[in-house]
């Protein structure tokens, strides 16, 4: 279901791509921040603007980004290579189903209200999991739903509408 | 000893609503704790939404209670299927689970509990000793010296983390970033990194990133393996110590709590370094150094006792600096925040009830931990079986709800699937979560106190170096970091934690 599994393998035998991977990622949010937090004003040591600190942190993450990249290439870390070896590889497909259903409940749970956004949430939580028929999921997501709303409906008394708008709720 | 604050402390404490408040917080820590995979910061982020409907000391007296039962849990799989919920209880896995093997898993949950129990009743009057004179010297630190402390707090961390210094350095800095997002309140209101997003103004909620640094990038961990491994943890019978156990864990509890005391003050990361020395503290001073990771009585009693002793202590950077020394101290300083308390030395003197009382409630907490969790603990097993496709669910559920009521901004669960994405492919390519937090948590503070200690020096830089404590800091930072980097020290640490894997 998800990507091919000799992938991984060679790439936990590949020396350090993980830490190729980590100091790109810090290498471009760094360069991000520096590079917007200039336009916010710099400043100067005696009058901070609200971009000085961004800036500086933003330069100070692209360098170790630059660091932990090089540290890469040659070779990187061997604690590292024997982790990301023994791990199973990046679960694109049921990670990005949890994922979804978290931004599903971000951007519906206003118009849709509690109960659906949240079955609808949890179902699709439990069908990323390994060995769960639709069926099966479904039971999960009902229960679970009914035992949210009570706890926090019905127990702390959170201000959320059980249904929404869109619902004529 | 400040005898008349830890009164005052005790009276509120043992209020019956307080005592009902934190028994909840317990239980539910507990249930939660044991899960398997969670650990007490995951829990205690998980479950810090629901504590908001209460009244400042409530709900902090709740989460003490959600925190030491969540300690206590992460014990119980420690020891019962070897999987430590952090690298604090690792420590207790070593020879926790050999007991178990052994048939033993009642004698090692007791030890963890009265162990614990003790340090914490011990740790609870070092606080009582220690925090009020601390704040008065903490009420003279001026920004710069403020300054200094969070960077030196943020090296400690950096120097407990396992792995490369550098990704750990680079974790703390990218928290910092995150920690900038939204109006910089210190000047001019100007939104900083928000994207035009109106609901990113009051800048990223910590619950958020929590959540989305223990829970959803945790879940995605576990979705890597092909199979679910299903657990069948022991059985769970005879808690009772036998007075042949009693006389062997006496001394490394001791221990364990004076080094665990000691330690826990360090802000940054303290209870694991207090785990790992008081356990290899007892495998030196054992006349049988063999029998440790063989199932060794000691090797659970002292450690945990460190671990709690270091837990309690580390309440005296929290209440005196507003410094997180551990975790979830992190997510307690965002608990006071959204209570309308900053976190800090005038806390003492403010808030007397508050401080005393969440002082004698984490006491209170770890006393009904003993009294009932202990005898519960068949039910608490039933637990760890729960099978993960019911749990992870469960925790998504809990997790958005919890993200959305804390102010009704879908942002605020937009941003646990990205910080939990980002969270899960940092720590596969070997970063770590903890630093982040850390950095994230104490980025304002950074940044205010830099910036006034700049206004106040004119601009200067040398004002760090020349005011006396921050000096002192500064150079304990730079040493720090020199440790952390040196091949030599860093072998003999890596050393130490791959003992426990």
């Amino acid at each position: 279901m998800s990507n091919d599994p000799a992938s991984s393998r060679t790439a936990g035998r590949r020396p350090g791509v993980p830490d190729m991977l980590a100091g790109g990622t810090f290498v471009v949010l760094g360069l991000a921040f520096a590079l917007g937090g200039r336009t916010y004003g710099i400043g100067s040591t005696q009058a901070m603007g609200p971009g000085f600190v961004p800036f500086v942190l933003g330069v100070i993450l692209t360098v170790l980004g630059a660091v932990i990249t090089v540290q890469g290439f040659r070779g990187g870390n061997p604690h590292d290579r024997e982790a990301a070896a023994e791990r199973g590889p990046v679960p694109w497909v049921r990670g990005g189903m949890l994922v979804g259903g978290i931004v599903f409940f971000g951007a519906t749970i206003e118009e849709l209200g509690l109960a659906p956004t949240l079955f609808v949430t949890t179902f699709v939580a439990a069908l990323a999991c390994r060995g769960v028929s639709p069926l099966k999921a479904l039971g999960i997501s009902v229960g679970l739903t009914v035992l949210c709303l009570g706890i926090f409906v019905g127990l702390l008394q959170l201000r959320l509408p059980l249904l929404g708008d869109w619902l004529g709720g | 000893m400040d005898l008349s604050g830890l009164a005052l402390g005790l009276e509120t404490a043992l209020q019956p609503s307080n005592i009902l408040i934190c028994l909840l917080g317990v239980t539910l820590g507990t249930m939660v704790g044991v899960l398997p995979g969670i650990g007490p910061t995951a829990t205690v982020a998980l479950l810090l939404p629901i504590t908001f409907n209460f009244d400042p000391i409530a709900s902090l007296i709740m989460l003490a209670g959600i925190y030491y039962g969540a300690q206590y849990g992460g014990s119980t799989t420690a020891i019962l299927i070897n999987l430590p919920g952090e690298s604090s209880a690792a420590v207790t896995a070593l020879d926790g689970y050999q007991m178990a093997r052994q048939g033993r898993a009642g004698p090692a949950l007791a030890t963890a509990a009265l162990g614990s129990f003790f340090a914490g009743t011990v740790a609870t009057a070092v606080v009582a000793l220690f925090a009020p004179p601390m704040a008065s010297v903490a009420l003279k630190f001026g920004p710069a010296d403020y300054f200094s402390l969070v960077v030196l707090g943020l090296v400690i961390s950096i120097a407990l983390a396992s792995g490369s210094t550098a990704k750990a350095l680079a974790m703390i800095v990218l928290g910092l970033l995150l920690g900038t997002v939204g109006q910089d309140l210190f000047s001019t209101g100007v939104p900083r990194f928000t994207l035009g997003i109106r609901e990113l103004y009051q800048g990223l909620d910590f619950v958020s990133i929590a959540v989305g640094l223990f829970g959803l990038a945790e879940i995605i961990r576990n979705l890597e393996r092909r199979q679910t491994h299903s657990v069948i943890p022991t059985k769970v019978q005879g808690l009772w110590l036998s007075r042949d156990d009693f006389r062997r864990i006496r001394m490394p509890v001791l221990r364990g709590t004076a080094i665990g005391s000691a330690l826990g003050v360090l802000p940054g990361g303290g209870h694991i370094l207090a785990a790992f020395t008081s356990y290899s503290v007892e495998k030196r001073v054992s006349k049988h150094p063999e029998k440790f990771g063989r199932g060794a009585i000691e090797g659970v009693a002292s450690p945990e006792s460190a671990n709690n002793a270091a837990a309690q202590t580390s309440f005296i950077p929290l209440l005196t600096l507003g410094l997180p020394a551990h975790p979830v101290m992190a997510l307690l300083v965002g608990a006071f925040i959204i209570q309308g308390i900053t976190p800090g030395p005038n806390v003492i003197n403010d808030e007397p009830e508050l401080f005393w009382g969440l002082i004698a409630s984490f006491w209170v907490g770890n006393l009904l931990l003993v009294l009932l969790n202990l005898p519960l603990i068949g039910l608490w097993v039933r637990l760890i079986s729960v099978p993960s496709e019911v749990l992870f669910p469960a925790i998504i559920a809990f997790a958005t709800i919890g993200c959305f009521s804390l102010g009704l901004n879908p942002w605020d669960v937009y941003v646990v699937a990205i910080i939990g994405v980002l969270g899960y492919l940092l720590v596969r390519w070997g970063c770590e979560a903890v630093p982040l937090l850390f950095g994230f948590v104490l980025a304002p503070l950074l940044e205010e106190n830099l910036r006034r200690a700049l206004i106040i020096s004119r601009g200067d830089l040398s004002v760090f170096v020349t005011r006396p404590i921050s000096a002192v800091l500064l150079s304990l930072a730079v040493v720090g970091l020199v440790i952390a980097i040196l091949p030599a020290v860093r072998r003999k640490r890596d050393a130490v934690f791959s003992e426990d894997e």
